[in-house]
């Protein structure tokens, strides 16, 4: 399988403070690959350097072959990779529906054609009978599937899902993890994700990275990773015994 | 076509519409020269109201100095007629192009180092201010002592609309034909990408880009649409008023004017603006006329001025909409009246 996106060496500091440092990993094209951590470790801040939100201080981020650093969020979004925000980012005022009609005029200039591009999103989301409520008055569960559904409707090629299973049932994660799976199966789409779920991190992921304290400490399938001490000590404070 | 441009409305909504269109058109017929003159200003406002609510109410974009384009508009079609005797259509091209340009212009020195909100509106009040200080030094364009432009007895007879020269009715059907062609505009705009587009970026700029949304150059669209719009304006009212003088044309109150309508109405609404300037503009002349009548009766004294009294009423005015009816007073009456459907019956057409 080809590299689809390509991180090689990336690090970012905020006033003196390294919050990623030196970390590289690759995603192949129609992996799901997940980017776990204890809180602070720079899962948001590596996605934010993918997705352009932050430049990159050191290294190089190529996706699908091209240098995207430095490009804009709606640059990279036109390169083919669509992202949610761990902070819901709903347009209040705007209906389900127009919210993800919004992502489906990425590149499509006909309203109608996006309109049933949005639907199509939306019933794989399974919200299409909430479409038409305001986005301000919907449940947060509810606000992380639109975020997916309209991220999706970019047709991206790499899809960024910034916790998107956080505050959701353990049924509801199950569902999740069915509609990214089926997402993959029928239009190829590569995945990367962070969770804090472990659950859908172990159902879904076909390989993990694990950061802490912004640097890369593991790597692997969700197995390795999970029966890595240096894993272990981040999450619970020591080596097991 | 018109599902698409009126699917928001619901068959009184429609009705309602249809009826306050051809009120306008037959309007000529009965009314009286006062009447026809109050509706002819209310129809102005409520044109720059919608071109200003273009801006605040679709894409998140405060403007306070409107004035500028409307001014712009103005002054190079007259500039052009009275001293070149060019026609208005030609001062429209000029007038519009300039004001588009200069929109541009202040919307590249904005977004491109990310003045946002309040800093975007004060931004744009200097601009109309350091205009009105510029026309006031500029001789060509006559200074403080003002622009005229040439009328005659009899050109007010007339119906010339090339020139726009004539009688009173003529420019109430321009206005009314420019307000009404405004409002299908602003629906075709709002159901088309960059409706959706400007919305987004109104909601949540970050996550329209993320989602694709060039937010720079959407914001940018809307405030040329929009100074285009102002411009138009400035030529009616150039050619309705024949007199232009900077401290009138380019002033802050006047920028303000444009926006009372739109908020009274409701900011972000489709017929807010129209709404609110036919509620207001009434309200304003029933004040003049209640002050005339109490200085008549002699309760207030001839020699008490009450110049500002308009003002205060519509300061008060926005200030009680502000409170009771934030949403604006259009929204509040399609609500009681059922004009407007909601979204989800919508799709299922008429």
């Amino acid at each position: 399988m080809s590299t689809l996106l390509d991180v090689a060496g990336v690090g970012k500091s905020f006033k003196g403070l390294r919050a990623v440092h030196d970390v590289s990993f690759q995603v192949s094209e129609k992996e799901i690959f997940a980017l776990i951590g204890p809180n602070g470790a720079g899962k948001t801040t590596t996605f934010n350097l993918i997705a352009g939100a932050i430049r990159t201080d050191t290294g190089g981020i190529r996706f699908a072959g091209r240098d995207i650093v430095g490009l804009r969020p709606d640059q990279i979004c036109d390169a083919g990779i669509g992202r949610t925000f761990q902070i819901v980012m709903p347009f209040p005022d705007l209906t389900v529906l127009e919210n993800v009609m919004v992502g489906a005029l990425h590149g499509e200039t006909d309203v109608a054609a996006a309109r049933r591009r949005a639907l199509d999103c939306l019933a794989l989301l399974e919200l299409d009978t909430r479409r038409h409520v305001y986005a301000a008055n919907l449940t947060l569960p509810d606000r992380k599937r639109l975020e997916v559904a309209r991220a999706l409707a970019t047709r991206p090629r790499l899809l960024l899902l910034d916790e998107v299973m956080a505050g959701l049932r353990p049924t509801e994660t199950d569902r999740m993890v069915a509609i990214l799976k089926r997402l993959r199966a029928e239009t190829g789409l590569t995945i990367l994700l962070i969770e804090h779920v472990m659950r859908a991190v172990m159902a879904l992921s076909d390989r993990v990275l694990v950061l802490h304290h912004g640097e890369r400490i593991a790597e692997g399938t969700p197995e390795e990773v999970t029966a890595d001490p240096a894993v272990l000590e981040c999450y619970l404070g020591s080596a097991p015994v | 076509m018109i599902d698409r441009l009126f699917g928001d409305l619901t068959r009184a909504g429609l009705a309602a519409l249809a009826a306050f269109v051809l009120l306008l058109l037959v309007l000529p017929g009965f009314a009286t020269g006062y009447i026809l003159s109050v509706t002819t200003i209310i129809l102005y406002l409520a044109f720059v109201g919608q071109a200003w609510n273009l801006m605040l109410g679709f894409a998140g974009l405060l403007s306070i100095g409107h004035a500028l384009f409307m001014g712009i508009g103005a002054y190079a079609s007259a500039y052009l007629f009275a001293r070149h005797g060019l026609p208005p259509i030609v001062g429209l091209i000029v007038g519009g192009g300039l004001a588009v340009a200069v929109g541009a212009a202040i919307s590249a020195l904005a977004f491109r180092f990310a003045i946002g909100g309040v800093y975007f509106a004060l931004l744009t009040i200097a601009f109309a201010e350091f205009t009105r200080i510029m026309v006031d030094h500029a001789r060509f364009l006559g200074g403080t002592e003002g622009l005229f432009l040439p009328v005659s007895a009899e050109s007010r007879q007339g119906f010339d609309l090339f020139h726009l020269r004539g009688r009173p009715e003529m420019f109430y059907y321009v206005i009314m034909l420019l307000c009404l062609g405004a409002h299908a505009l602003c629906r075709w705009l709002l159901t088309s990408r960059a409706g959706y587009y400007w919305r987004a970026v109104r909601d949540n700029p970050q996550a329209a880009e993320a989602l694709g949304v060039n937010i720079f150059r959407y914001r940018m669209y809307a405030v040329m649409v929009s100074s285009g719009m102002a411009a138009t304006a400035g030529v009616f009212y150039a050619f309705f008023y024949n007199n232009l003088f900077p401290e009138q044309i380019f002033s802050v109150e006047r920028s303000i004017e444009m926006t009372l309508a739109p908020i009274v109405g409701g900011v972000g609404t489709l017929f807010g603006p129209i709404f609110g300037a036919f509620v207001l503009t009434p309200l304003g002349e029933v004040l003049t006329w209640a002050i005339e009548w109490l200085q008549h009766e002699e309760i207030i004294g001839k020699q008490v001025k009450v110049d500002g009294v308009k003002l205060l009423f519509w300061g008060i005015a926005v200030a009680a909409i502000v409170l009771l009816q934030p949403r604006g007073l259009w929204p509040w009456a399609c609500k009681r009246l059922g004009l407007i459907r909601a979204p989800e019956d919508r799709e299922e057409g008429r």
